[in-house]
């Protein structure tokens, strides 16, 4: 029960990772970004505030982990 | 006496948070916060301070370090010996490395939690690797928590701390964010958290019936597995809608080997007004089953192999419903500052228990027997005021 | 079988090295350069054509791209320092909506000629695959190198180019 969503997220990035070689072309074009750049699009625009209410409901409740978010943003190196 | 560890506890379990806040192409802008928040509610008031600051060292590596201090005060509902009130302290300190090398950032952080009865330290690695010409981010972590349980027999003036044992958590976590379309991004995270040790409250006792009593039952210690795996999966999606609005939605699944099953189901709008405001808005629903081990009330001593009656592991279900207001009193900088901030959070969360039941504030002497006390609900309401510069 | 950790940080490796590899790096490029027309922050159009013959850096940037606001100002220097050897620098802005761009320009103004491209038809038409990207024009209206994204020290690399294509 342990080993198989360990080995889930293991194939799972490794399929995603290896594939990052194929050329699929960026649907989103890095110039129509603007929305996605938008602070109020952000997964986590005030991480310590989430993580200060994710530690409060930890301590309140059963469950743990999984929260946050990466990703999004503008998109530029 | 109860709630120390729940604050300690809580602690590091965000510190296991590993996939938080990277979006794999630029570091994000230096930052500097300064946190207040008070939790009240259930009989207890915790007050919290922090400080943090993040800077760029190179365009490539940035550091970040956190203070952060939690004063809890007050006696909860599960405090069934003396109901003295309580006060404990507990100090926290964090810093993480980030470096970013082409479209990878790799993250080392390392968190400390001190308090009078209960020691812990975190460490973790993750790395997040953003691809498909930047619309695909996908993160890999890892992190590894040492606690030492104790038990304070004093007060809080004298203390007198008996350490009762260990813990070892490590948690692995992965998650997958993609770019749908110029206007909507989802994800999915998957954590895998398994602990052996010492892994029960040394505060918070059962209760089995025991007619021999005057109350109708008799307290004795809890007795936990010494091992505990869970696993949580998040999906969660963001829209943003044509006047300049953001709608989020997450649901969570959460099961592990102590049987409890928790569902979450969030919601949030967030809306800006031009360059200087934002309010958000937050309706979250938790409902969770018990622990197989748990009861309110065992039918006598050394009924079951594993026996707990810690609120965390009842069946229970929260709502709270939050409201954020962000302005920007700096909001195109000054001198050094890009943008500063202020920003003011109220959330209230109605607690219900299905199986737990208020024994602080009614017994045999209100007209209750054992098994017939009101069960449990309360409110709490959660304030965080902080300050953010930008520079 | 291996152990959960150690599965993991094969796999983690393996996501270094294979996606590494996959990201689209700066480079030489070839291929005429595609005409173009665009209007100023006053209305007033104008194109590649009106710099025939001298070498032209055409730069994608937007509002709300952090490192593209980073190498502003040291495209304006270098817009400066190389105008009088034959080298013209051309803004080509990808927002939306014109009033932010104003906005940003008055607080934080350039030199250089800015020209807005709303409906992205000319980032379509140079294959705009990064934010920001600088692609650079020789003499003859060819299409020579291309730059994308940008960090501290990359402007080094700019003048480099420009150099070298105003000496032909």
């Amino acid at each position: 029960m342990r080993r198989r969503p360990i080995l889930l997220i293991a194939t799972l990035s490794g399929a995603l990772l290896l594939c990052s070689a194929c050329s699929i072309q960026p649907w989103v074009k890095p110039y129509e970004r603007d929305r996605l750049a938008d602070p109020i699009m952000a997964w986590d625009r005030d991480a310590i505030s989430n993580a200060y209410m994710d530690h409060i409901r930890e301590s309140r409740e059963g469950s743990r982990g999984a929260t946050g978010g990466a990703g999004g943003g503008c998109g530029c190196n | 006496m109860a709630h120390r560890h729940i604050l300690a506890r809580a602690a590091v379990i965000a510190a296991l948070l590993l996939i938080r806040s990277t979006i794999a192409d630029v570091l994000p802008d230096n930052r500097a916060d300064v946190f207040y928040s008070k939790y009240s509610g259930g009989g207890m008031d915790i007050t919290g301070y922090s400080a943090t600051a993040r800077a760029k060292i190179t365009e490539n590596f940035a550091v970040e370090a956190n203070y952060f201090i939690d004063k809890v005060s007050g006696a909860s509902v599960d405090v069934l010996s003396q109901a003295s009130v309580i006060k404990d302290e507990r100090r926290q300190k964090s810093g993480t490395l980030e470096y970013l090398h082409d479209k990878t950032t790799y993250t080392a952080s390392y968190m400390s939690s001190v308090e009078r009865d209960y020691i812990s330290e975190t460490a973790s690695f993750s790395l997040s690797q953003s691809m498909f010409g930047d619309l695909t981010t996908v993160t890999l972590g890892f992190a590894r928590t040492g606690n030492t349980v104790g038990e304070n027999n004093g007060t809080a003036n004298k203390p007198d701390v008996a350490w009762l044992g260990h813990a070892l958590t490590r948690a692995y976590s992965g998650g997958v964010s993609q770019i749908i379309t110029k206007n909507f991004i989802a994800g999915v995270n998957l954590q895998v958290i398994t602990d052996a040790g010492y892994l029960a409250n040394p505060y918070r006792e059962i209760r089995y019936l025991d007619t021999t009593k005057t109350i109708g039952y008799t307290l004795a210690s809890q007795v936990y597995p010494d091992t505990h795996t869970s696993t949580a999966v998040q999906v969660q999606a963001k829209y943003y809608l044509p006047y300049r609005a953001a709608v989020t939605g997450l649901y969570r699944y959460y099961t592990d080997t102590w049987g409890v099953v928790g569902n979450t189901y969030e919601l949030d709008y967030t809306h800006p007004i031009r360059n200087q405001w934002i309010f958000e808005g937050r309706v979250r629903y938790y409902k969770q089953s018990a622990a197989t081990f748990y009861s309110d009330l065992f039918p006598f001593a050394f009924s079951q192999n594993f026996t707990a009656r810690d609120q965390n592991l009842a069946a229970l279900d929260n709502t709270t419903i939050g409201a954020k207001v962000t302005y920007a009193f700096l909001p195109d900088g000054w001198k050094v500052f890009k943008r500063g901030t202020v920003t003011a959070d109220v959330s209230r969360i109605r607690f219900n228990y299905r199986d737990f039941r208020d024994i602080k504030d009614f017994g045999v002497a209100q007209g209750f027997t054992p098994g017939t006390e009101p069960l449990y609900q309360f409110d709490a309401t959660v304030y965080q005021l902080y300050l953010s510069m930008y520079f | 079988m291996f152990s959960t950790s150690t599965l993991l940080k094969r796999c983690a490796m393996a996501a270094i090295v294979v996606a590494s590899t996959a990201f689209a790096a700066s480079g030489d490029a070839s291929g005429p350069a595609p005409a173009f027309t665009l209007t100023n922050l006053s209305g007033q159009p104008s194109g590649l054509s009106a710099y025939k013959g001298q070498v032209v850096m055409v730069n994608f940037w937007a509002t709300w791209c952090g490192p593209c606001q980073q190498e502003m100002p040291l495209l304006d220097q270098m817009y400066k320092k190389y105008k009088p050897a034959g080298f013209t620098l051309i803004g080509v802005n990808v927002d939306k909506e014109a009033p932010a761009v104003k906005e940003l320009l008055t607080r934080k103004p350039v030199s250089f000629p800015v020209l807005l491209d709303p409906a992205n038809q000319v980032s379509k038409a140079y294959h705009v695959d990064e934010m920001p990207s600088s692609v650079i024009i020789d003499r003859k209206g060819q299409i020579r190198y291309i730059h994308r994204g940008y960090k501290p020290g990359d402007e080094n690399d700019y003048q480099d180019r420009i150099r070298q294509l105003i000496r032909e």
